[in-house]
């Protein structure tokens, strides 16, 4: 079992890399965005450092949302899924498998580009420090919260709108306990600690559940 | 080894395609499923794989009396063939192999078998129908599972492939183990026809 899954996973991620794979995708989006924000705020650099923990957890949560869609109906349309069921491995292992390629191609990068795009916002170097932390388990949190709208979508042509209508909502304790993280790390804030806490919780939770209810998702199929 | 499969209902869309439907197909024989397009052949053959849930009945497996996990002892062969048009052929087989588990031959072994040996390095992408559809095959060869279920086989081969797929089969069945094939055309195999719908 540990075998199909080490297959699958390094399968996901070679066809996030090749054309069409969508690997670049979520990050230039998120430049995009954090890029344009200063034009339209205005280039009150106060302002910007002030809010600019907040525009990268909204830029972060926008970006994993793009690409979540082809993450079950790729497979879902070519048979691959059906092959996967047939595997004797639990569809709930194959689900957590596919999202954690997905957070390793599309996740992780977001995380690790965070301090460089905030620099843009000119933050605090600390707190370009404290977003990027708060945004590893944020993006896993996102990731496999989003994996559950993925699989209720994955028989749907341009399941896209319906899958962030479905998310959106179940991703805002993550924004909130998120964004509360990246802003302890300022001088002269709070406790980092205990919200950094809460979102690793929501973290663990989001992995289990949406592993358990993507499955059911997927299995619910007609 | 033997399937049997019992008073077997199917429904999609909210009709009924087929009902009451038995049969058992021993080790070492292969069924026919024939009938007109529509009928529910694809169907049967996906509920036989477990990826469909029936309206009633059962189909099960067994082994000397005892039970078996269906869907993890077959093979299913159809129209959505898996295969991913990025990737390269020997990376489709060996990832199918990795996640089937009970690896039999070689992704190039099986790909010879198949006569198709110079293909192994190019995407899935620049392959033809025929093409694509005997490494979809091969996949019978690099995994070793004993129930192959096979939705209409020979659609895209040329009539040196159908010989080859027909060579296949035999030792397949020669081996004991065992075919379900939905067709509209003979595969020169032995085999029980089974008929799904009409008259």
């Amino acid at each position: 079992m540990t075998r199909a899954l080490l297959a699958l996973i390094s399968r996901d991620l070679k066809l996030a890399t090749r054309i069409g794979g969508g690997f670049s995708l979520g990050i230039v989006f998120y430049l995009a965005l954090v890029a344009i924000l200063p034009f339209a705020v205005g280039p009150d650099l106060n302002l910007l450092s002030r809010i600019g923990p907040a525009v990268l957890w909204i830029g972060a949560l926008l970006a994993t949302l793009i690409g979540l869609d082809r993450l079950f109906q790729a497979d879902e349309e070519d048979g691959a899924l059906d092959l996967m069921r047939m595997s004797g491995v639990p569809l709930e292992a194959i689900v957590a498998a596919k999202s954690v390629a997905h957070w390793l191609a599309s996740g992780l990068p977001l995380a690790v580009a965070a301090p460089l795009f905030g620099l843009m916002l000119g933050i605090e170097p600390v707190a370009l420090l404290g977003t990027a932390v708060s945004l590893v388990p944020g993006t896993i949190a996102l990731t496999f919260t989003g994996a559950i709208g993925a699989a209720l979508t994955a028989s749907l042509r341009r399941g896209g709108m319906l899958l962030s209508i479905l998310v959106v909502p179940l991703m805002v304790p993550i924004l909130i306990f998120g964004v509360a993280t990246a802003e302890a790390s300022r001088p002269g804030g709070v406790s980092f600690t205990l919200p950094f806490l809460a979102l690793t919780a929501l973290a663990l939770a989001a992995v289990v559940a949406g592993s358990a209810v993507g499955a059911a998702a997927l299995r619910a199929r007609p | 080894m033997r399937l049997i499969v019992s008073e077997l209902a199917c429904e999609r869309g909210g009709r009924v395609l087929f009902s009451g439907m038995s049969f058992t197909v021993e080790s070492g024989e292969a069924a026919l499923l024939t009938g007109p397009n529509g009928a529910g052949k694809t169907s049967l053959l996906s509920i036989l794989a477990g990826l469909l849930k029936p309206l009633s009945g059962a189909a099960r497996l067994e082994d000397e009396g005892e039970e078996i996990e269906l869907s993890e002892e077959a093979h299913l062969i159809g129209h959505r063939d898996g295969l991913k048009s990025q990737l390269l052929v020997s990376e489709n087989l060996s990832f199918s192999q990795a996640l089937l588990g009970s690896p039999s031959l070689s992704s190039k072994a099986a790909l010879a078998t198949l006569e198709l040996e110079h293909v192994l390095h190019l995407p899935c992408a620049y392959l033809s129908a025929g093409q694509r559809r005997r490494v979809a095959l091969a996949r019978l060869l690099v995994a070793r599972r004993p129930l192959w279920l096979l939705d209409e086989p020979t659609a895209a081969l040329d009539s040196a492939s159908r010989a080859v797929l027909t060579k296949l089969m035999g030792d397949h069945l020669a081996a004991g183990g065992l075919i379900v094939a939905a067709t509209h055309e003979p595969l020169g195999i032995g085999a029980a026809e089974i008929r799904i719908g009409g008259v």
